[in-house]
């Protein structure tokens, strides 16, 4: 075991020498690569509940890269369990990872000091296609730059899914002659309010058939909460970060709709997570849910007799209008890329209407394109059975409805939080299920939103 | 190690005393025995010293990690009514599924060490099985029988006329759940050390008690409890401290649900911290259990000693 060979060598000069070497190497190490190419670009995408969103992710990024030279890494990382919120939080702790990244809905306000702006992108994008839906601009531009661009990929909408029969026998309501599968609104399109969901969910509940709205504290149920508020014009937050709970007219008649309603839902619906409204109406026992078509599609390969009376519709409307919940993904590229000039050319690629179209034609019209002139794409009238059943997915100008972010118009890094908590639908909670008067209620939404505003 | 030292060659005479000294610091035991414990060391330091610390310097920023504000985030959290619910529950939680598992792992442990040899390894290796499935995988089990609409539960109550129980709707219900599903996770790790400590419990100690005419009662309360008395405070401490640090179950049972009243701390922290993207505040929750383990942890390793001197 002898410390120094014959050679003369010791163990400290190899040392030495090796931590030379490799401090040379590491601090000089430019992104190497074959001459004439762009370099490697790493991508860390949502992993597509529809296995084939991310067959056509790697086609497309494959043919951009082959076109580009440049090396396209990709790996799909998971929502389940939050492992994407999982790795984005560390990659922006280590200040290392992927170039760029999706980033799910509040990410890119949580993250925009670490984000390139894309306003060139988007600049160009928006000159092409013409403007980027509300919640999408409230949710990627942080203090008037964008900061991510909005992705098709992921992207949802959560319209009704109504099963017309049912709503036919026991409310009267034709729902496919109100919103047909054409660009016009039918007859009784403009009763189609709150107050008419409100008696549909009365006599659907007596019938057996209670409306699948979950309560409990993911997604589904602040979305949906979250668009009703706002199609009253409740807010309880502006969009300066003042707390407007305090003799708030509208959030009280909202708060007093929402009571109402909830005597005619599932008395389990407290506990209900973003797959029990699917559930419901998967297995028959609801007629009504608020969901993108992912719902029906697992209906159509597991209940065809269900889906095949399923028909999508807007989202009633409210006296301050029609607002439908919406739950992007957004691309974002890290400002500690090495390589953000070929992350912008791929996004921008991705972005552009050929692309989205085919993303969204893979994903069965799951996906949502950002720009309100892309929500024509074939696949929404063709797909069925019935034929046109999701073509009232997409917000289309007959509509007269807009896109709905939960807490809106409040500062990003508060909305966050009053949504992740779900505060809109626990303040509906005390009072339904935990015998709280709506002052009390209303008290406690405020402390908590003052909680929340408190350490910067 | 020694060999090695000696066959080097001798260093230059005028670096003689300083060579010689250090051999003499190589050769010592504590030397050695530090640098052969240094690898543990250093793994300690940095996957918990490290980690630790850096969660406390997390607790002192401000939502968006640019300032100082002490213990700003702390005195936030006092302020706020849905944390001192989530320690209220954080507390039923621990102390209730720790009580029940050392109640149900004794019991366990007092039938199994009665049964004869050759039986006993069949029912100890059948009643391990909840231990050693991953908790997340058996809380999605227990999480299909508590379903809010398709309880297979509910479905065998209501075959004898038993209404159903609303198992993750109703506060106290959710709450009885994820204690439920703790304890069928967590007891049989106290029953396999209660078997243990009482397959140590000397034979003749309970001959000479059943000569005295002592009934069983006293021959628990007199001899077993006092000679596992250890092995219990060990037991409870180690699980208090895991279950106050329950994540996986609440996440997948109830995820905190309804309005806030089965979160607890780690499941609040993550919350606050990764979702709703408040990391200095989640750390300052997640920090809340350390000072009130540390005083569990500061009373039963004293019991522990004090006791370990009086039996020398």
């Amino acid at each position: 075991m002898s410390i120094r060979a014959g050679n003369g060598m010791s163990r400290r000069n190899v040392l030495r020498s090796g931590a030379g070497v490799m401090a040379a190497g590491t601090l000089s190490a430019p992104m190497v690569h074959a001459q004439g190419t762009g370099g490697t670009l790493r991508c860390g995408f949502w992993d597509h509940w529809v296995p084939v969103g991310n067959d056509i992710l790697r086609r497309l990024c494959a043919e951009w890269g082959q076109a580009n030279r440049v090396e396209v890494q990709i790996d799909f990382i998971t929502s389940v369990g939050n492992q994407n919120l999982l790795t984005i939080a560390a990659q922006a702790q280590s200040r290392s990872g992927h170039d760029l990244l999706s980033f799910p809905t509040w990410e890119p306000a949580s993250k925009a000091e670490l984000l390139e702006p894309v306003d060139d992108v988007m600049g160009r994008l928006i000159g092409k296609y013409g403007a980027v839906t509300p919640a999408a601009e409230y949710l990627g531009k942080v203090n008037n730059r964008w900061v991510a661009i909005p992705a098709v990929s992921g992207t949802q909408m959560k319209p009704a899914c109504v099963r017309f029969d049912l709503l036919q026998q026991h409310a009267g309501i034709d729902i496919r002659a109100m919103w047909p599968a054409e660009n016009r609104r039918g007859p009784g399109a403009d009763t189609w309010t709150w107050d008419t969901f409100l008696t549909a969910a009365e006599k659907c509940h007596a019938a057996g058939f209670s409306f699948g709205i979950p309560m409990g504290a993911f997604t589904d149920a602040v979305d949906l909460v979250g668009a009703l508020f706002a199609s009253y014009g409740a807010s309880v937050m502006d969009a300066r970060g003042n707390i407007t709970v305090r003799n708030n007219a509208k959030l009280r008649t909202a708060i007093e709709y929402m009571v109402r309603l909830s005597r005619f839902l599932p008395n389990d619906v407290w506990a209900w997570d973003d797959a029990s409204n699917n559930r419901a109406l998967i297995s028959g026992r609801s007629a009504l849910i608020f969901n993108p078509p992912s719902a029906w599609a697992v209906a159509k390969r597991d209940a065809p007799q269900v889906s095949a009376n399923c028909w999508t519709v807007p989202v009633p409307a409210g006296p301050e209008g029609r607002f439908t919940p919406y739950l992007p993904y957004f691309w974002g590229i890290w400002n500690f890329s090495r390589n953000k000039s070929s992350a912008k050319a791929l996004l921008e690629h991705l972005s552009e209407r050929p692309q989205a179209e085919a993303q969204t034609t893979t994903s069965s019209g799951y996906d949502i394109p950002p720009f309100q002139s892309m929500n024509d794409f074939a696949i929404w009238a063709t797909e069925g059975p019935p034929v046109g059943t999701v073509f009232n997915y997409p917000i289309k100008p007959h509509h007269q409805s807009q896109t709905s972010v939960a807490f809106a118009p409040a500062p990003a890094e508060f909305a966050v939080q009053a949504y992740t908590l779900a505060l809109n639908t626990k303040v509906v909670a005390r009072i339904v299920q935990g015998g709280e008067s709506i002052d009390a209620a209303l008290g406690w939404l405020e402390r908590e939103l003052t909680t929340i505003k408190r350490g910067g | 190690m020694a060999d090695g030292t000696l066959a080097a060659p001798r260093p230059a005479a005028i670096d003689g005393t300083r060579a010689n000294g250090m051999q003499r610091f190589a050769r010592r035991r504590s030397t050695i025995a530090f640098l052969m414990a240094l690898p543990l060391l250093l793994v300690v330091l940095g996957l918990v010293a490290y980690p630790a610390g850096y969660g406390i310097y997390l607790s002192t920023l401000n939502r968006r990690m640019t300032a100082n504000i002490g213990l700003g985030n702390y005195e936030i959290l006092f302020d706020s009514d849905t944390f001192w619910d989530v320690a209220f529950q954080s507390c039923v939680f621990a102390l209730s599924a720790v009580f029940l598992k050392a109640l149900i792992g004794f019991w366990l442990a007092h039938m199994l060490h009665h049964i004869p040899a050759k039986g006993q390894r069949k029912w100890r290796g059948m009643l391990l099985v909840p231990w050693v499935i991953p908790p997340a995988l058996s809380t999605l089990g227990w999480w299909w029988m508590f379903d809010p609409t398709y309880s297979s539960i509910n479905y065998i109550l209501n075959i004898f006329a038993v209404p159903s129980v609303p198992w993750l709707g109703e506060a106290w219900w959710a709450r009885s759940a994820i204690i439920i599903v703790n304890v069928w996770y967590g007891a049989p790790f106290f029953m396999i050390m209660y078997l243990a400590a009482l397959k140590s419990v000397p034979e003749q100690l309970y001959e000479a008690a059943a000569i005295d005419g002592a009934t069983s009662w006293q021959r628990l309360r007199y001899i077993t409890l006092p000679m596992m008395a250890n092995i219990i405070s060990i037991t409870v401490l180690f699980s208090l401290i895991v279950t106050f640090a329950n994540y996986d179950i609440v996440r997948v049972l109830t995820n905190g649900g309804p309005r806030d009243l089965t979160h607890v701390f780690a499941s609040y922290a993550f919350q606050v911290g990764i979702l709703a993207g408040n990391i200095p505040r989640g750390a300052a929750v997640s920090l809340f259990m350390v000072p009130m383990l540390a005083v569990c942890a500061f009373f039963v390793l004293r019991g522990v000693t004090r006791r370990n001197k009086e039996q020398m």
